[in-house]
C-alpha cells in the first residue's frame, strides 16, 4: 500500500429505492454504463447521488504476478512511483493538489492487480481526472533515477514495518514459497525480496510502464455523484488522446499442485507458537471458491464454529484461530491459522484441527451452521454497499468484478453464488481442497533465547 | 519538498508550457464552488424510564446500527483496578438473561447481525448492527446484554486468560509496545492514562465477578446513557421495540464521574529506549501531555496538527519519509479525553537511521514556533473542511460522531458548523494554541528498538537523561 495515514474518505451510497422495514431486502443493484474509449480503456459509471462526493478508482492488471524473478517487489514499488508526478504534475503536486481540494488518495498492489483510489468532492472531479491521467499517459517525463531511490528506500522500511518488524510476519512469505512452486509468480512476496527492491533501476520503471501502464491494460470507475453524459465526455476530454499500448499477454504459470505434507519451522522474536496450515484451492469464482468462504465461517466464524468453539472456548489450549480462503486470479490458498496458549504447543493444536477437518470431510455441517454463516455474508453484502470510494468501497468493487471477468454489475451474482449453497456442498469442498496427507504446515516458534 | 515551496511553484508555472492540444495540461482545472454537505437532523425523544433516544433516519440500505452509549469508561477504573471497565464491558455478551455466550453469539449471528460490547478512556457501549428484518429480536438479546448480564464466572476465567495472554503477545510487537510506553513515559504507572485500558497482569489476574458485576450494578444507569439509532427506521417503528426492550430499565439516579486528574507536562526533555534486541526498526514516539476535548483550541489544535503530522503532505511525513526515506510514514495526533491525553509524534524508522530520524523529528517540532504559510494553511483547512464528509460514511460511523456529541457534551450543532470553525482558524491561532503545548525542549522521547545500535547515536544527540527499560517494565 502506498500510504500509511487512515484516512479513507468516501460517502454514503444510496443506490437502493427506500425499502420499508421487516420487508426482505431489496435486491443488491448498483446500476451503471459501461463503454470503452479508442485507446482500450474500460470505463465504467456509477451514478449515486447521496453525497457530493466522486470515487475515482483505476485498476491496471499487473501485480506482483507480473514480476520477473530478480524484480520481485516491483510492482509495489512502481506503485509508489505513481504518485510522485508526471509530465504537467511536478514532484509533490499529486497530493498537494488532492488535499487542497478535500481529496484524499491511496494505491495498493496485489499478486494480480493494482489499484489507485482518489475520493474527491465533486467540484474537483475534474483535478482528479487530470491527475490520473496524466501519470497515466505522460508519467516518465519526469521519472528520474533519484526519485526511484527515494522510494525504494520507502518501500523497504514499508516491509521492515509490515514483516521483518511484525511477530510472525516472516510466515506469510514462508508459507508462499512452499505452497507455490519455484517459476510460480505467486511464489514470491508482493513486498518484495530486499535484495531485488535493490536492485531495481530506472530503466526497469521505463519498461515496466511501457508494458503495463497503458489504457488497454487498465480499467477506471467513476462511482458517486456524476452526470453520467457530462462524466463520460471529461473521461473522454482527460484519457482518450493518451495512446494504447501493446497488447499485454496472459501470465502463464506453471501448473501448481502438492503432493505431500511439506513442513517448516521458523524462529521469530515470540512468546507463543503459531501454526499455519494452507492449501491450494480454486481461483477467485471457480467453482468451489465459496463453498470454501463457508467452510472458513463454519470452522473459526464465531463463537460457535468447530475451531474456535474447541480450541479457544472449551479446550483453551489456542489464543486465537482464524481460516480464510484467500482468492486470487491464478488459483487460491486456503489457511488455517492458529495460536497457542502459553504452555501448549503447535502439534497440539494441529492435532484438534485435523480431527475436526476428518470430521467435516465425513459429514455435512448441520443446515443451522450454513444458514448462520449465509446471514453474515448476506448481511455482509449489504453493508459493502454504504461506501462509493475507498478500498473495498462501490468503485472499487465494480473494478474487482469487471478485472475477474464477471461483469461489473456482479454484486447480486456473486451474492447468489453463496445462497445457493448446500451443506453437502461444503463438506464436498472441504473433503475436496483440505486433504490432511497434502498440505504446507509451517511452524513458528519462540527463539531459543526466550 | 515542502508543500509551501511547491505551491508557489505551480501558482508561477509558464502557461507557455503547456501549447498542446486540448485538454489544457498547463495547470490544474479550476475548481468550482464546493458542494455542500447536508447532515440529516438528530431526532430526540425519551422514554418512559428517561432514557434518551436520539434517532437519525437513513434508507439508504436496509440496516440499521443501534448503540447504548454509557457514560462510564476505564477513566472510572478505582486505583489499583486497572483494566475494570475494560473488562466488565468485554463480559457483557458472555452470559445474560437467560442466555448463554453461546447461545448470544449463535442468534446473533444467525440474525446477519453484528453485536459486541467495547469501552473507551471516557464511554463504554453497546452496538448492535443489524438488518432491519431481524431488528425485532435482535433487539431483545441485545437489551438483556445490555442490562441483564450474568459474568458466569467460568467465561471470567476464560477472558482473564485471554487478557492476560494478549499481554504477553503484546510485548512481541514493538508497535505494541510503543503504543503502551509513550503514556507510561509521560503519565507513569498510577495515572490512569499511564495504563493501557485492558490493565495489567496483576489486575487482571485479581477481578472477581462481583467487582464486574457492581460496576455494572453502578455505572450502567439510564440516566448514565444515551441510545443512538442510525438507519433504515423512523421513530414510529422503531420507539415501541425500542421501549420494550429498554423501557423497563429502572434507575433514576445518576452517577458523578471523578474526572481523571490533568497530568503536568514534562518540564524538561527525557529520553526512554525500550530495548527490543534484534528489531529492525524503532519505533519513535515523541510527545507530552496534550490537552482535554473541551479545549476553546480544538479547531486551531487540529489544524496545526494536520500541518505537522496530520496527512500525507504534513511537515513529518515529508520530511521523514519523502525527504529522507527513514520511514514508511510519519505522523502526529492529539489524543483528547475527558481530560488531557497524549500529544504524540510517531514513526517507524530504519534502525541504522533512529538518531537522524529523531532529530528530523524536532526539526519539525522546533519549525512550529516558525510561520506557517498561506497555502500550506489554505491547503489544510481545505483538507479538514471539504474532507469532512468522509466521517458520515455509513451509519456506523454517523452513530460514532453521535456518541462524540454526547461522551463530550458538544452542542448539536457541532458538526454543522465544523467546517464554518476551520475556516475561521488562522496562522496565528493555531500557533498561539499549539506554543505552551509542543515545547520542543520539555517533550518525552521514547523509542522501542535495538538498544545496542541506536543507543549511542542518542545520547550523542544530548536531548536529555536517557533512561533504558524493558518491554516487561511499560507492558506490566
Amino acid at each position: 500500500m502506498r500510504s500509511p495515514f487512515a484516512l479513507s474518505f468516501a460517502l454514503v451510497a444510496l443506490h437502493v429505492a427506500p425499502c420499508a422495514s421487516a420487508q426482505p431486502p431489496a435486491p443488491l443493484e448498483v446500476p451503471f454504463k459501461q463503454f470503452t474509449l479508442d485507446n482500450g480503456l474500460n470505463v465504467v459509471l456509477h451514478r449515486d447521488t447521496s453525497v457530493p462526493i466522486v470515487a475515482v478508482n483505476v485498476w491496471y492488471h499487473v501485480g506482483s504476478a507480473n514480476e520477473k524473478p530478480g524484480r520481485t517487489g516491483f510492482a509495489h514499488l512502481f506503485e509508489h512511483l505513481m504518485f510522485e508526478g508526471s509530465k504537467n504534475v511536478p514532484e509533490g503536486a499529486f497530493d498537494t493538489l488532492l488535499e487542497a481540494a478535500g481529496a484524499t488518495n491511496n494505491g495498493s498492489t496485489s499478486n494480480d492487480r493494482t489499484n489507485y483510489i482518489i475520493d474527491v468532492p465533486t467540484n474537483a472531479l475534474e483535478l482528479a481526472l487530470f491527475l490520473e491521467s496524466d501519470r497515466m499517459g505522460y508519467l516518465l517525463a519526469t521519472m528520474t533515477p533519484s526519485v526511484v531511490d527515494g522510494q525504494r528506500d520507502v518501500v523497504k522500511n514499508e516491509r521492515r514495518q509490515s514483516y521483518e518488524n511484525r511477530p510472525y510476519g516472516m510466515a506469510e512469505i514462508a508459507l508462499d514459497e512452499l505452497l507455490w512452486p519455484e517459476g510460480h509468480p505467486y511464489h514470491w512476496p508482493t513486498i518484495g525480496y530486499m535484495e531485488d527492491l535493490t536492485a531495481a533501476s530506472h530503466d526497469d520503471v521505463v519498461a515496466f510502464f511501457k508494458t503495463y501502464y497503458a489504457p488497454n491494460n487498465a480499467s477506471l470507475v467513476l462511482a458517486g455523484d456524476i452526470d453520467l453524459d457530462k462524466a463520460q465526455a471529461l473521461v473522454e476530454k482527460w484519457f482518450g488522446a493518451i495512446p494504447r499500448g501493446a497488447d499485454v499477454l496472459p501470465v502463464a504459470p506453471p501448473s501448481a499442485m502438492l503432493s505431500g505434507v511439506t513442513r517448516k519451522t521458523l524462529q521469530d522474536r515470540v512468546s507463543l507458537p503459531r501454526l499455519y496450515l494452507a492449501w491450494l484451492t480454486p481461483r477467485h469464482f471457480a467453482p468451489g471458491d465459496a463453498s470454501l468462504d463457508l467452510v472458513s465461517a463454519v470452522l473459526t466464524g464465531g463463537k460457535n464454529s468447530r475451531l474456535y468453539k474447541r480450541l479457544v472456548y472449551d479446550m483453551q489450549i489456542a489464543q486465537d484461530v482464524s481460516a480464510f480462503q484467500a482468492s486470487a486470479a491464478l488459483g487460491s490458498a486456503f489457511q488455517i491459522v492458529a495460536t497457542a496458549r502459553p504452555g501448549h504447543t503447535a502439534a497440539e493444536l494441529n492435532a484438534v484441527i485435523d480431527e475436526e477437518l476428518a470430521r467435516l470431510q465425513k459429514e455435512p455441517p448441520t443446515a443451522r451452521e450454513v444458514q448462520r454463516a449465509l446471514n453474515q455474508i448476506e448481511a455482509s453484502f449489504y453493508r459493502g454497499m454504504e461506501s462509493v470510494g475507498g478500498f473495498g468501497g462501490k468503485a472499487d468493487q465494480l473494478n474487482a468484478y469487471y478485472a475477474s471477468g464477471g461483469g461489473p454489475d456482479y454484486f447480486a451474482e456473486d451474492l447468489a453464488r453463496y445462497m445457493a449453497l448446500t451443506p453437502a456442498d461444503v463438506q464436498a469442498a472441504a473433503s475436496q481442497w483440505l486433504p490432511l496427507a497434502r498440505r504446507v504446515e509451517v511452524t513458528v516458534e519462540p527463539e531459543e533465547s526466550r | 519538498m515542502k508543500a509551501t515551496r511547491l505551491a508557489a511553484l505551480l501558482l508561477f508555472a509558464p502557461a507557455l508550457l503547456a501549447a498542446q492540444q486540448a485538454p489544457d495540461r498547463s495547470r490544474p482545472p479550476a475548481l468550482g464552488p464546493p458542494p455542500k454537505l447536508t447532515l440529516p437532523a438528530i431526532e430526540k425523544h425519551e422514554l418512559k424510564n428517561g432514557l434518551d433516544v436520539w434517532l437519525i433516519e437513513r434508507h439508504e440500505v436496509p440496516l440499521v446500527q443501534i448503540n447504548l452509549l454509557v457514560h462510564a469508561g476505564s477513566g472510572d477504573d478505582p486505583a489499583g483496578a486497572f483494566g475494570l471497565a475494560s473488562l466488565t464491558a468485554a463480559m457483557l455478551d458472555e452470559g445474560a438473561g437467560s442466555l448463554s455466550a453461546l447461545e448470544i453469539a449463535d442468534e446473533v449471528e444467525f440474525l446477519g447481525a453484528d453485536l459486541g460490547a467495547t469501552s473507551s478512556f471516557d464511554a463504554s457501549a453497546v452496538r448492535l448492527n443489524v438488518p432491519v428484518r431481524a431488528l425485532d429480536r435482535a433487539l431483545p438479546i441485545m437489551a438483556d446484554v445490555a442490562l441483564k448480564p450474568t459474568f458466569p464466572a467460568e467465561e471470567l476465567e476464560r477472558l482473564r486468560e485471554e487478557r492476560i495472554t494478549a499481554l504477553l503477545q503484546a510485548r512481541d510487537d514493538p508497535a505494541a509496545v510503543a503504543a503502551a510506553a509513550f503514556p507510561r513515559a509521560l503519565f507513569g504507572g498510577t495515572h490512569r492514562y499511564g495504563t493501557s485500558a485492558v490493565g495489567t497482569t496483576a489486575t487482571l489476574a485479581a477481578f472477581t465477578r462481583e467487582q464486574l458485576a457492581a460496576f455494572h450494578a453502578e455505572r450502567y444507569r439510564p440516566a448514565n446513557s444515551t441510545l443512538i439509532v442510525v438507519g433504515d427506521v423512523t421513530a414510529a417503528t422503531v420507539l415501541p421495540l425500542l421501549e420494550g426492550a429498554f423501557g423497563g430499565w429502572s434507575g433514576d439516579r445518576s452517577v458523578q464521574r471523578t474526572a481523571v486528574p490533568a497530568a503536568p507536562r514534562p518540564r524538561e526533555r527525557q529520553v526512554t529506549i525500550v530495548d527490543v534486541p534484534g528489531a529492525a526498526q524503532s519505533a519513535i514516539r515523541v510527545g507530552t501531555v496534550g490537552v482535554a476535548r473541551s479545549t476553546p483550541d480544538y479547531f486551531p489544535l487540529q489544524v496545526l496538527n494536520t500541518v505537522l503530522g496530520g496527512s500525507f503532505t504534513s511537515r513529518l511525513n515529508q520530511n521523514l519519509r519523502e525527504e529522507h526515506g527513514y520511514a514508511y510514514g510519519a505522523n502526529s495526533r492529539f489524543d483528547m479525553r475527558l481530560s488531557p491525553g497524549t500529544f504524540v509524534a510517531a514513526a517507524n524508522v530504519q534502525t541504522d537511521k533512529t538518531a537522524e530520524s529523531v532529530r528530523e523529528m524536532f526539526n519539525e517540532l522546533d519549525a512550529i514556533g516558525k510561520p506557517i504559510g498561506a497555502d500550506e494553511l489554505a491547503k489544510t483547512k481545505n483538507y479538514l473542511a471539504l474532507g469532512f464528509p468522509s466521517a458520515f460514511e455509513t451509519i456506523e460511523d454517523l452513530a460514532a460522531r453521535i456518541e462524540e456529541l454526547s461522551i463530550y457534551g458538544l452542542p448539536e450543532q457541532f458538526y454543522a458548523e465544523y467546517t464554518t470553525k476551520i475556516g475561521a482558524v488562522t496562522a496565528a491561532a493555531a500557533q498561539r494554541a499549539a506554543a505552551p503545548i509542543i515545547e520542543p525542549d520539555a517533550l518525552a522521547v521514547v523509542v522501542v528498538g535495538d538498544r545496542a545500535t541506536i543507543e549511542p547515536g542518542i545520547r550523542e544527540l544530548n536531548l536529555g537523561p536517557v533512561r533504558v527499560v524493558g518491554v516487561e517494565e511499560v507492558v506490566p
